[in-house]
């Protein structure tokens, strides 16, 4: 008699943990059924085993891109990540490469289109490109007139005593990038623009030769790359501004025609 | 007591000499000396087609072709835990590539591992898997080579430490754990088993990555394709004989090949340095040759999973087994694309196949006793490589979760929907990350 009870309760005892175990454990939160009988729903676990629907799309695709680069550009502490949506196809497509074939220098990115094929980057390219997204506010920069004076200068008029172009002249009349490659300079931060220039001056950052952006950088001042950088960060996006229409680059003052690899890319 | 002691230094000095003779005649061993007048070589156009092909069968172009450079210019910095090594320019420059070599030089360097001029080559250079290449086949890859326009582009300097950086020390190397090999037909096996194994050992090299090297930097044939934690570059290339681990002898043939060849099958997908082989290499192979080499693979006995690398670690900081956190997180951030219950997501459209976003549940990438790589895909996200059989795949975003953050979804899916791994502690995930 002694035996049949102390077995009995070791039998109770061991269902009852079994049950505990199960109603704790993270699987008994699952709702819907899978296969297995009603009968069996005590003791054995219900697992939804059906795949859901991944819809067969490009921005389903690439929706990861986001992650990172947000809707208009985020700021993190690794430096921050440029917005990518709106700007011309080409141009997104030539920096997946460069990033691809190391003309641009991020581990990140490599990670992830590093064996993507060409024919998939032109498609992720123009799906960005195609994107219709608001922009933030310009950043508040503090500028002396003098600044403000020497950036938008340079950016709408150059400086042709030191050989440098206008950055309306490629980045299009309202600086929002020209189609097919050319990139906008609005919308973006200061800290982001400093550190592009900074990075053709050092080489660290790349285009397809002849690199036009590295002989451009390595002629500005320092003071140059503040006023122009400050200026630009200020100023508002146009609404509904988009990358103009491709159209020759001719200006007189800027000496032999800029051939530049990245337009030719 | 002089005597004694001039006695004692003589035999000392014995003993050495023994011993150099010894390393060199070990290091020499198996060497057929190469002809000082090379024979003519004329490619024909086949040899040169052939050779290309080899070239991707072996995947020269992943180390010889630094990213972005000239074809074979070399130059690829690959770090080990000896130092920085450089590869080599094989274009046929006259002074900074394979352009004064002969077809004899080229196997030398394949089979014995030796360059022209006789210097013994660091076995960074899969040597050891490449002496099984034929003489043919080393024929087609040297033509096809000469073939290619000539870059002028010198090696950098390798970044060895002493005694590294020595003939000496290669020499010892050489004597301790090479001899120059040749593939020999296993006659109780298929043809095409054999054409598998020539593949997987010799130029596949599989081993290089998929086997633990010792402190010397060498692997075992004991411990062949048994897993290794690839030096420097901290991913986890797992045990190609275990069931627990990559082990193919349960899945059918045509599986095997689809992850060679399009990097996506029904329960793996080709994610950090494999992404790599198949989008460089094997999605280029024929479907013969894959399937020889599947059939091979599935041939290979089955192990046991070898036990994960013991981190000092483990002994004082206890594995995060914060269940509720780890499902949250996993509700947040991961249930949208592969399920509330792990179970992935198959496009819209399709009723088999891979599957789009994988499941997690009963995933061996997920389980298996060595967790780097899942908390490196967790931590990095990716895309599978885009192959013709996968153009367009489905990208992962990275997490910027804090290691304890990791470190408690990864232990979650490690132990949900009857995944039955150990959990993980958050000094794995910076070891395995940062």
């Amino acid at each position: 008699m002694p035996c049949l009870a102390f077995t009995l309760r070791r039998i109770v005892t061991f269902l009852g943990v079994l049950i505990a175990l199960n109603l704790l454990s993270p699987e008994a939160r699952a709702v819907s059924t899978g296969s297995g009988t009603p009968g069996q729903a005590q003791l054995q676990l219900q697992l939804n085993t059906t795949p859901g629907t991944v819809p067969n799309t490009i921005a389903q695709r690439v929706a990861a891109c986001f992650a990172c680069h947000g809707q208009e550009g985020k700021a993190t502490s690794g430096g921050y990540l440029p917005r990518i949506a709106g700007k011309p196809a080409g141009y997104l497509y030539n920096q997946l490469l460069n990033f691809r074939e190391d003309r641009r220098h991020n581990g990140a990115m490599v990670s992830f289109v590093g064996n993507l094929s060409d024919a998939y980057l032109w498609e992720i390219a123009r799906y960005f490109a195609a994107l219709d997204l608001p922009y933030p506010a310009p950043s508040l920069v503090s500028l002396s007139t003098a600044q403000r004076a020497r950036g938008e200068a340079l950016a709408l008029h150059g400086d042709t005593a030191r050989q440098l172009p206008a950055c309306n002249q490629c980045h299009g009349g309202q600086l929002m990038g020209m189609q097919p490659a050319t990139p906008g300079l609005l919308g973006l931060p200061r800290d982001y623009l400093l550190s592009q220039l900074g990075a053709w001056r050092t080489q660290s950052r790349r285009a397809m030769a002849p690199d036009c952006m590295a002989d451009i950088a390595g002629r500005l001042s320092p003071e140059d790359l503040g006023a122009v950088t400050a200026w630009l960060s200020q100023q508002p996006v146009p609404l509904g501004a988009k990358p103009a229409a491709l159209r020759a680059v001719a200006d007189a003052a800027v000496p032999s025609a800029l051939h530049c690899g990245s337009v030719a890319q | 007591m002089k005597t004694m002691f001039n006695r004692g230094v003589f035999a000392l000095l014995m003993v050495a000499l023994a011993l150099i003779a010894a390393v060199w005649l070990l290091s020499h061993q198996g060497e057929e000396p190469i002809p000082a007048q090379p024979l003519p070589f004329s490619a024909t156009p086949q040899q040169i087609e052939r050779g290309a092909y080899l070239a991707k069968v072996g995947n020269c172009a992943g180390c010889h072709t630094a990213r972005g450079g000239d074809a074979f210019a070399g130059g690829l910095g690959i770090d080990t835990p000896f130092g920085m090594v450089y590869s080599s320019n094989l274009t046929p420059d006259a002074s900074t590539g394979l352009g004064g070599w002969s077809s004899a030089h080229f196997w030398q360097a394949m089979h014995n591992g030796r360059s022209k001029d006789g210097h013994a080559l660091y076995p960074v250079f899969p040597f050891p898997n490449y002496t099984q290449v034929t003489r043919e086949d080393s024929d087609a890859l040297y033509a096809y080579l000469q073939s290619l326009p000539a870059v002028s582009q010198a090696r950098p300097v390798h970044g060895l430490h002493f005694p590294f950086n020595s003939q000496a020390a290669l020499a010892v190397w050489r004597a301790l754990f090479f001899s120059p090999e040749v593939y020999r037909t296993d006659a109780a096996q298929s043809a095409e088993w054999n054409r598998g194994a020539y593949l997987v050992r010799g130029l596949g090299h599989c081993n290089a990555c998929h086997a633990n090297r010792n402190a010397l930097g060498a692997t075992s044939q004991r411990l062949e394709f048994g897993g290794g934690l690839i030096p420097m570059q901290g991913w986890y290339a797992p045990s190609l004989t275990a069931s627990a681990e990559a082990g193919v002898a349960q899945w059918p043939v045509e599986q095997v090949v689809a992850l060679l060849k399009n990097g996506v099958a029904d329960h793996a997908s080709a994610l950090g340095p494999m992404a790599e082989v198949v989008f460089r290499s094997t999605q280029h192979l024929s479907n013969t040759d894959l399937r020889a080499m599947a059939v091979f693979l599935k041939a290979l006995p089955p192990t046991d999973a070898p036990a994960p690398a013991h981190s000092q670690t483990d002994d004082f900081i206890r594995p995060n087994t914060d269940l509720p956190r780890g499902a949250k997180i996993f509700d947040k951030h991961c249930a949208d694309c592969h399920g509330a219950q792990g179970q992935g997501g198959r496009l819209a459209g399709t009723v088999d196949g891979p599957l789009a976003y994988p499941a997690l549940a009963g995933n061996r990438a997920v389980t298996m006793a060595q967790a780097t790589n899942v908390v490196r895909i967790v931590r990095s996200g990716g895309f599978a490589p885009a192959t013709a059989g996968n153009p367009r795949p489905f990208g992962m975003p990275p997490s910027d979760l804090s290691p304890d953050d990791i470190a408690a979804v990864v232990s979650y899916i490690r132990g949900a929907w009857g995944n039955k791994a150990a959990p993980v502690n958050s000094a794995e995930v910076l070891g395995a990350t940062y």
